[in-house]
């Protein structure tokens, strides 16, 4: 068998993409992670018998998006909710329990690594931690090589050279720094090295988990303005990740917040500020430091975030909602339309908020 | 008199490359029941000046000038003994991450007596009473419970609230805070932001809030000190800094927050980043990253680039900018720029 890899066939952006079709398409998605190790540790004597016992952290319990080209959608929630999680299994990286995941109306979740590599040219990743996602002992010019010599392996050397030396000069960093190593840079530029790498495969869809929450104030105005940059002059749509809602607030198109695996609100940005519907996105938003006092009070929640392994039933939030009732705490809330958002709450639903 | 007094403090890490100066020329005071906030960028010194405070840098470190006076007494030549009074008695301190903070090892209750015991005289019964009473007043549930629990069973704002009962322990004057809530989410943060206050507002106990948060700063706090490059650049009430802040890197710092900004437009940013401590600029080390230090003919100013800027004030802050000093020596020619020293100012106050 011939070990030199074939040219990837690619499929071809549809001609009559444009701006507002769904690009990717996530239905009903699930994921759980066990809890109890392997097999034989599952096993226990209970009464005289041997019982197989399994617990589960469940990260993701069926979750709706559709992320439109050339938008920026928003997923914020607390630690715990299971942003990362849905951004890992969009990219791949995570195979989901249940549900789908179709990027530009193919389905992608069950594709083996090999069919979905030209996918993985069309997507690409932005991670937390500019300090763990470069490889530390690959200089600049080899860490931004690598995508490209995987993608194009019929580029020639010089026309490899000369699309680092562009993304690196997009980004902001100068080429000249090439030879240099991860460690030598300071975490702005190695969060715009990371942003190159991404950048560099031309891809058309990028997911961002936590792209400045690493760095300080004034580098993450830099980046963001980077991204922004990026998404005007490549047309690029983003499923940004994210705790940080003044963030949102500037960078979003729409938003969704998830709650312990479960999407609770969908909305235009603008809609979602002005007006929060649903009880935890009104005490999240409640809950940002604002430079003035005349933001909302803050709502306090009782409790604490519930533990994923046993979920609550009905609502996941009810436990710490002021208006829950018989209902919420027995019947899973369904997104539906409301006056611009898509909220899944009963209390809502009935008019009792 | 204020209850702490830093002046001039110089703290320097003696590195093989030489020495890296840490905070230079750092001065603040702080009042009974006050609450100051220090903000600052990663590597502007924030962390040290709290640490120093509490005698804590640890070698390669050591204070190289300056005094800090707490309650009239020095405590940069007080011997450890003498110090350790002070440390944890009157003055305690609360860490960014509370799993490093409580030891994974001894429960909760455990960790609250040997602290209370190796500051008093006490009985065992005695210590668990005012550690089952400082529980309660950080609204913990069912605190006999947490008493004999691990750090581990508990979540990460509850650790916090633990964290804040055991720096109360022993009613302290001052409580230094260091980025107290950035490893937790936001509704915890407002709610230990909010404990913090009351429980300080409550006992008067003054507060120095470390953090890089500006809207924690402005919800907390009453004074606020901006540090950058291990110098503090800017002081002041907390409102008018926040309002309108005069040092162009506090200008920056704040412009460059998301929500000064029209949504969908581009940030305000400053450009570059914060200079190594081994390595800062000659002059005013914000000066490569100003734009108000460049001239009419696109030069930057020799000033700027050479001079250290001294406090000047301007209206209650005082700020540490050649630009700021032309701008009010302009408006007001009677203006005696020489005696600006920020202690001075605290005291005229």
């Amino acid at each position: 068998m011939s070990k030199v890899r074939q040219q990837p066939q690619y499929p071809q952006e549809s001609e009559s993409a444009q701006a507002g079709d769904t690009l990717l398409q996530v239905r009903g998605l699930e994921k759980r992670f066990p809890l109890s190790g392997d097999f034989l540790e599952q096993l226990r004597f209970e009464g005289g018998k041997l019982k197989r016992r399994q617990a589960f952290v469940h990260a993701i319990n069926g979750v709706d998006i559709d992320v439109k080209r050339g938008e920026t959608l928003c997923v914020v929630g607390e630690s715990g909710c299971g942003k990362s999680t849905v951004a890992r299994m969009v990219m791949g990286l995570l195979h989901p329990t249940a549900g789908e995941i179709r990027y530009d109306d193919r389905r992608i979740d069950h594709l083996s690594a090999r069919q979905l590599l030209p996918y993985r040219r069309r997507m690409q990743m932005i991670f937390q931690n500019p300090y763990a996602s470069l490889n530390p002992r690959m200089s600049i010019q080899q860490t931004l090589e690598e995508p490209l010599r995987f993608h194009h392996p019929d580029w020639s050397r010089q026309q490899i050279l000369d699309k680092i030396g562009e993304v690196m000069v997009s980004v902001g960093i100068d080429p000249e720094w090439g030879k240099r190593f991860g460690h030598e840079f300071s975490g702005g530029q190695r969060q715009r090295i990371a942003i190159a790498r991404a950048l560099a495969v031309e891809p058309e869809f990028i997911v961002a988990d936590e792209p400045i929450s690493a760095l300080d104030v004034s580098i993450q105005a830099q980046v963001l303005n980077l991204l922004m940059d990026a998404q005007e002059r490549h047309h690029l749509t983003y499923l940004f990740i994210t705790h940080d809602l003044a963030v949102v607030e500037h960078f979003g198109t729409r938003v969704v917040v998830m709650y312990l695996g479960r999407v609770c609100e969908v909305a235009e940005t603008r809609t979602l500020f002005d007006r929060p519907r649903h009880p935890y996105t009104q005490a999240l938003m409640s809950a940002i430091p604002r430079l003035d006092d005349d933001g909302p009070a803050h709502i306090k929640l009782p409790g604490e975030v519930p533990t994923p392994v046993n979920l609550p039933s009905g609502c996941v939030f009810h436990g710490r909602c002021p208006h829950a009732n018989d209902r919420c705490r027995h019947e899973i809330p369904q997104l539906i339309e409301t006056q611009g958002s898509q909220v899944a709450c009963h209390a809502i639903e009935e008019g009792r908020l | 008199m204020a209850l702490l007094e830093v002046s001039n403090l110089d703290v320097r890490f003696a590195l093989r490359q030489g020495d890296v100066k840490a905070l230079r020329d750092v001065s603040f005071t702080l009042d009974r029941g006050e609450r100051l906030g220090i903000v600052g960028e990663s590597g502007a010194g924030k962390s040290v000046a709290a640490f120093t405070i509490l005698n804590l840098i640890a070698k390669p470190g050591y204070i190289a000038d300056g005094s800090i006076r707490f309650d009239g007494r020095e405590l940069t030549t007080m011997k450890p003994r003498q110090l350790q009074q002070i440390r944890g008695n009157k003055v305690s301190m609360i860490f960014q991450d509370p799993m490093m903070t409580l030891n994974p090892v001894l429960t909760i209750g455990e960790q609250m007596i040997e602290c209370l015991k190796a500051h008093r005289r006490i009985r065992r019964r005695d210590a668990r009473e005012i550690a089952l009473n400082k529980l309660h007043q950080v609204y913990i549930p069912s605190p006999e419970r947490r008493l004999d629990q691990y750090p581990h069973e508990l979540s990460g704002g509850m650790r916090q609230r633990i964290i804040i009962a055991i720096a109360l322990l022993l009613d302290p004057d001052v409580i230094v805070a260091d980025e107290p809530t950035t490893a937790l989410d936001v509704t915890i943060q407002a709610e230990i932001m909010e404990l913090l206050l009351e429980l300080c507002e409550k006992h008067n106990v003054a507060l120095i809030l470390i953090t890089h948060d500006l809207g924690v700063v402005s919800q907390v706090t009453q004074r606020m000190l901006v540090m950058y490059a291990g110098r503090v650049i800017e002081q002041g009430p907390t409102r008018e800094i926040i309002n309108d802040a005069e040092h162009p890197y506090t200008q920056g710092l704040i412009n460059a927050l998301p929500q000064m900004a029209t949504p969908g437009q581009r940030l305000n940013q400053i450009p570059g980043s914060m200079p190594s401590l081994a390595n800062t600029p000659p002059g005013c080390a914000f000066h490569p990253r100003c734009s108000f230090s460049v001239d009419a003919n696109g030069e930057r100013r020799r000033d700027c680039r050479e001079v250290i800027p001294t406090f000047v004030r301007s209206g209650n802050c005082d700020v540490a900018c050649h630009m700021v000093r032309e701008l009010v020596e302009r408006h007001s020619p009677e203006h005696d720029a020489s005696d600006n020293g920020p202690s001075e100012k605290r005291e005229a106050l």
